[in-house]
């Protein structure tokens, strides 16, 4: 009963969810339509969970006195600080919690992400070496990417920037196309696998 | 307290303790990594409380012109047995409201999914190849070939020998061109994040300087 319960339950989700998209008429619409509504909220419920499962590893890490437990204190203040500004405040613009917002983690993740530049920069040397002709093809086909959006391309050759967009719009939508339409062939087939109870992983355990 | 100027101090700082890990690993790195790990979740929840769970929740359960509508209270529960699973006693109800996400998850992306990444992307690749300028038709028959030849080459219940691991190979370099399109764009995206962080150290902290010492003539 552990496992076909809620086995039954993704059985029906799922029909409902299909039958919806294919027969948009009552009761299938009126189901579909609170079932979407419903998955929303129900999945939000996953962020608290995060939330305290990140509370719970640094109280943990604080407790046994692990490996950089000194810097778990700040985690938790950070979380409280956002959380407290943010319940006692609200989320409205010049109050504590924007404020925070904006003066810490905007510019802690633009920085996470540009710091990301020099690491790409770096694995691209590595991937760029060019040790056959695909290799070099993708070296080529980034530099002029690369170059084209930049003023110095046009300044180089005019005709770089719509060689860039040439590559965007042909050979990089034919070759997204191909792994999009195939993505979504997995997506089906794992769909029907999670609706049918023949991947049940995510419960837990193979039982 | 000026608290734009704080504010303008608080960013910079941090930011600068981030960039320091381009020289090793070192305590100003790991405070701010820290701080950002925990701000970014406590965010994430107010964010979910304020968009999601207030309009589309509450504010339905108990609407404005008064009353109590008893049919949110199911989500509510199922939300509260997702919570269950950190209570080891409690545990297997969060399997409940897993079967519900996911179940309602793979119908909705099924066919969400299989309309905008297959039905679409089939669709917009049947075009004439036959229309407009000689360059016109030769970017229509590399968009057609690189779609067909792509897909081919992520076909394995073939082997890849003949006519289709020829149709694979061109498949293939097809992929090279589009990733490494992709990731020049990716490079210039972060580079531009990079130049936006720079722009703001230099011309909207390093300003910041003079007014705190007093020296210059800035207001």
């Amino acid at each position: 009963m552990r496992i076909v319960i809620p086995l039954a339950i993704t059985f029906v989700a799922g029909m409902i969810m299909v039958l919806n998209f294919f027969v948009p008429h009552e009761p299938f619409k009126l189901l579909g339509d609170n079932l979407q509504e419903w998955y929303m909220i129900v999945a939000s419920a996953a962020i608290f969970l995060g939330a305290m499962n990140l509370l719970h590893v640094h109280f943990r890490k604080i407790r046994l006195k692990l490996k950089n437990w000194k810097y778990s204190p700040v985690t938790i203040i950070g979380f409280l600080m956002m959380l407290v500004t943010g319940i006692i405040y609200g989320v409205v613009e010049g109050m504590p919690f924007d404020y925070l917002f904006q003066s810490a983690v905007v510019p802690m993740g633009a920085t996470m992400f540009s710091l990301l530049a020099f690491f790409v920069a770096s694995a691209a040397f590595r991937a760029f070496r060019a040790s056959n002709w695909r290799a070099t093809l993708l070296l080529t086909s980034a530099f002029i990417v690369m170059l084209g959006q930049v003023p110095i391309g046009a300044m180089i050759w005019d005709k770089i920037p719509l060689a860039k967009v040439w590559l965007m719009s042909v050979p990089n939508t034919a070759g997204q196309r191909a792994v999009m339409i195939g993505a979504a062939m997995g997506v089906v087939a794992t769909s029907l696998r999670m609706i049918f109870g023949i991947e049940r992983s995510y419960l837990g355990g193979t039982d | 307290m000026n608290w734009e100027i704080l504010g303008i101090w608080i960013g910079a700082l941090l930011s600068l303790s981030l960039y320091s890990f381009l020289y090793r690993d070192n305590p100003f790195y790991k405070f701010a990594e820290h701080l950002f790990v925990g701000m970014s979740a406590g965010y994430w929840v107010i964010y979910t409380i304020e968009n999601v769970l207030k309009p589309n929740w509450w504010q339905r359960m108990f609407p404005a012109e008064g009353g109590f509508q008893i049919v949110w209270v199911i989500p509510g529960i199922f939300a509260f047995f997702m919570l269950a699973r950190i209570v080891p006693k409690i545990a297997g109800l969060s399997r409940l409201a897993l079967g519900m996400i996911v179940g309602a998850g793979a119908g909705l992306g099924m066919v969400s999914v299989f309309q905008t990444n297959a039905l679409a992307q089939v669709e917009g690749s049947i075009i004439s190849i036959s229309a407009g300028s000689a360059f016109e038709m030769f970017s229509s028959l590399v968009l057609v070939v690189g779609v067909v030849s792509g897909l081919v080459y992520f076909f394995f219940s073939k082997e890849h020998t003949g006519i289709i691991g020829g149709t694979a190979n061109l498949g293939i370099t097809i992929l090279m061109v589009a990733f490494g399109a992709s990731f020049g764009y990716t490079i210039m995206a972060r580079l531009s994040l990079l130049i936006g962080q720079s722009q703001f150290l230099m011309f909207e902290w390093l300003p910041t300087i003079p007014r705190i010492l007093g020296i210059g003539g800035g207001a």
